[in-house]
């Protein structure tokens, strides 16, 4: 039951966002390069990415093109990226979990993450050599390991095989590692940082995407698109999770390993996008949601559409962050709590009106 | 298609949930399993399934044994209906059916018009297409157990397990869904609480504590001593005066 379903739309133009998706996606990147303290016209945008790709040889400015190509470029197509990333990982949480409120960060990542992080900036842990990516992304798999571990400690007490007592584990170890995790960062915090540095780090975890360069697309691409796929691969099985595990499990699915594998990749993705942007909230959430509303619950469809719609949605929220205070940018992640709440609750009220 | 228990046995926290359960069930038999609370019906259910493997024995399929056959390969053959099964997602009563087909297909063996075809007859066998378009929330009870019923039926199954279908329905649905699975050109293994409606399996199996106690018609098991002994009530053998039927009347036990 979806809108295009129940509005009877011959199957042509239900299947017209196919080849819309990719447009869509390219109209974003765009109006993330082109918008910002610089407006930049779109004419020289065109060029710019001609030359790159192309080879063309049109006359750009310099600077405006080294603004394009190494700044705006970047950080619109690693938002895109970042926005997939979490999208999927709420979809693949939400439907395996069968918790409305599951979203990427519930498996301890977020909070094992600043741990890294402030393990690395303020304690000075690795004495230097150690980035704050590299930081964030070994505490995200830290804490997720332990989650992990403790989640398996307490579904094998309850006899295992019953599902919802295994999600139920899941959940409950994962609030009880972001709980450590998170008092884990207050304590070094508490402990070692001057107000300045507390500031700084306060900033990250909101989600930061200054500071993207190349590098870290070279890294979120493959990890947004090796989502996607593992995702679209396993879309039957997270279909026949509708009615909980145990009717997975008599339609075929190795609900087990199924879910060990989806879980481990929207925890890597997770990790990957945390690592170099911050934790940014409420995409991985509302996103989908917002898409199961739209277009079903069959993923199907929802997968790609979750995807595209996170993609759009965190370089939209980008744009914002640059643009609403002018000479400041804000940490992404307010814009999509301020986005994202109202939209959730809207979702809420409507969702439960047309039952 | 065979399905074998030998020596099945399952315990949780030293607590024995099934003990030594051995039980044949033959191609196209309506087996009944009654039992009282508690007494591993479920369980057993569950293990047969292959949900749940079994801590000590082996169940097989024909000759295979199910350990070591893939979860996918055992949906093929054996569909399960859960007590109760319910979700939130906003999803049709058309598209639960579907989903019956998901053995059948993988990324590179996408949906074809052969499933439809299935899954329609599905709906028509549980008397659900004319419902097929409404969303699984707006369903009664009775009407999301035939829908469930459809879904195993779309695995086309040759052994079909259910768990206590009747529970939370009323009368009139109780009599409908247990007329349709006895329609059903499938082999059927039923878990039961009313004993009157067990009367209607060819077979009967009683668990109590775990352990399949007894195992045989109904006429043959379902006796005054037997009802005393498992479930403690004083039962009342009476003819129907309508059809000549055996019916049960329980009083507690002195």
């Amino acid at each position: 039951m979806n809108l295009a379903a129940t509005l009877h739309l011959p199957v042509v133009l239900r299947w017209r966002w196919v080849w819309l998706a990719p447009s869509t996606l390219f109209v974003a990147v765009i109006a993330g390069t082109a918008i910002g303290e610089t407006a930049i016209p779109l004419e020289t945008i065109l060029k710019v990415l001609a030359n790159r790709l192309w080879g063309a040889e049109h006359v750009v400015d310099r600077i405006d093109a080294g603004i394009i190509w190494n700044y705006r470029l970047s950080r619109a197509i690693l938002a895109a990226c970042c926005g997939a990333g979490l999208a999927l990982s709420g979809v693949v949480l939400q439907a395996l979990l069968r918790n409305p409120l599951a979203d990427p960060f519930l498996m301890g990542i977020s909070a094992g993450a600043s741990t890294g992080a402030v393990a690395v900036t303020i304690a000075g842990l690795g004495a230097g050599a150690v980035t704050l990516s590299l930081g964030a992304f070994a505490g995200a798999g830290l804490a997720f390991s332990l989650v992990v571990l403790l989640a398996r400690a307490a579904g094998s007490g309850t006899g295992g095989g019953r599902s919802a007592q295994a999600a139920g584990a899941i959940i409950l170890a994962g609030i009880a590692g972001s709980q450590l995790f998170n008092a884990l960062t207050a304590f070094i915090i508490a402990k070692s940082a001057n107000a300045e540095q507390a500031r700084g780090i306060m900033f990250w975890l909101m989600g930061n995407l200054s500071g993207v360069r190349w590098d870290d697309v070279t890294l979120g691409l493959p990890a947004a698109l090796g989502g996607l796929l593992v995702c679209l691969w396993h879309r039957r099985a997270l279909d026949a999770f509708t009615f909980g595990a145990d009717s997975a499990a008599s339609m075929g699915i190795a609900v087990r390993r199924v879910r060990a594998i989806l879980i481990a990749v929207m925890a890597l993705v997770t990790a990957t996008m945390v690592s170099m942007v911050g934790a940014i909230g409420f995409v991985g959430l509302v996103i989908p949601h917002a898409m199961r509303f739209l277009v079903g619950n069959r993923h199907t469809r929802l997968i790609p559409a979750s995807a595209l719609a996170g993609a759009v949605f965190l370089i939209g929220a980008d744009i914002v962050s640059r643009v609403i205070v002018p000479g400041q940018v804000l940490p992404i992640g307010v814009v999509t709590a301020l986005v994202g709440a109202p939209a959730f609750a809207v979702i809420l009220i409507r969702g439960t009106r047309t039952r | 298609m065979r399905l074998t228990a030998e020596g099945v046995g399952w315990t949780i926290h030293g607590h024995k949930l099934l003990d030594d359960v051995s039980l044949g069930i033959a191609p196209g038999e309506t087996f009944g399993l009654i039992g009282p609370n508690g007494s591993g019906k479920t369980t057993l259910l569950r293990v047969l399934a292959g949900l749940q493997r079994p801590k000590r024995g082996r169940v097989l399929l024909d000759d295979r044994p199910m350990q070591a056959m893939p979860q996918r390969d055992i949906a093929r053959s054996i569909a399960f209906v859960e007590q109760q099964a319910d979700t939130h997602e906003r999803i049709g009563a058309r598209e639960v059916v579907e989903l019956g087909r998901t053995p059948f297909l993988s990324p590179l063996r996408p949906w074809t018009e052969q499933d439809d075809k299935i899954v329609h007859r599905a709906l028509e066998d549980v008397g659900m297409l004319p419902l097929a378009e409404r969303l699984w929330h707006t369903l009664s009870g009775g009407e999301r157990q035939r829908v469930q019923i459809a879904r195993a039926l779309a695995q086309q199954p040759r052994i079909l397990l259910l768990d206590e279908p009747t529970n939370h329905l009323d009368i009139r649905h109780q009599l409908s869904i247990l007329r349709l699975v006895k329609q059903l050109p499938v082999t059927v293994v039923i878990a039961l609480h009313d004993l009157n409606q067990a009367m209607d399996c060819e077979r009967i199996g009683v668990m109590e504590a775990g352990r399949l106690v007894d195992l045989g018609t109904p006429e043959q098991v379902l006796t005054a001593a037997r009802l005393r002994r498992t479930f403690g009530v004083q039962a009342d053998i009476l003819e129907d005066p309508v059809d000549r039927s055996r019916i049960m009347r329980f009083r507690c036990a002195l």
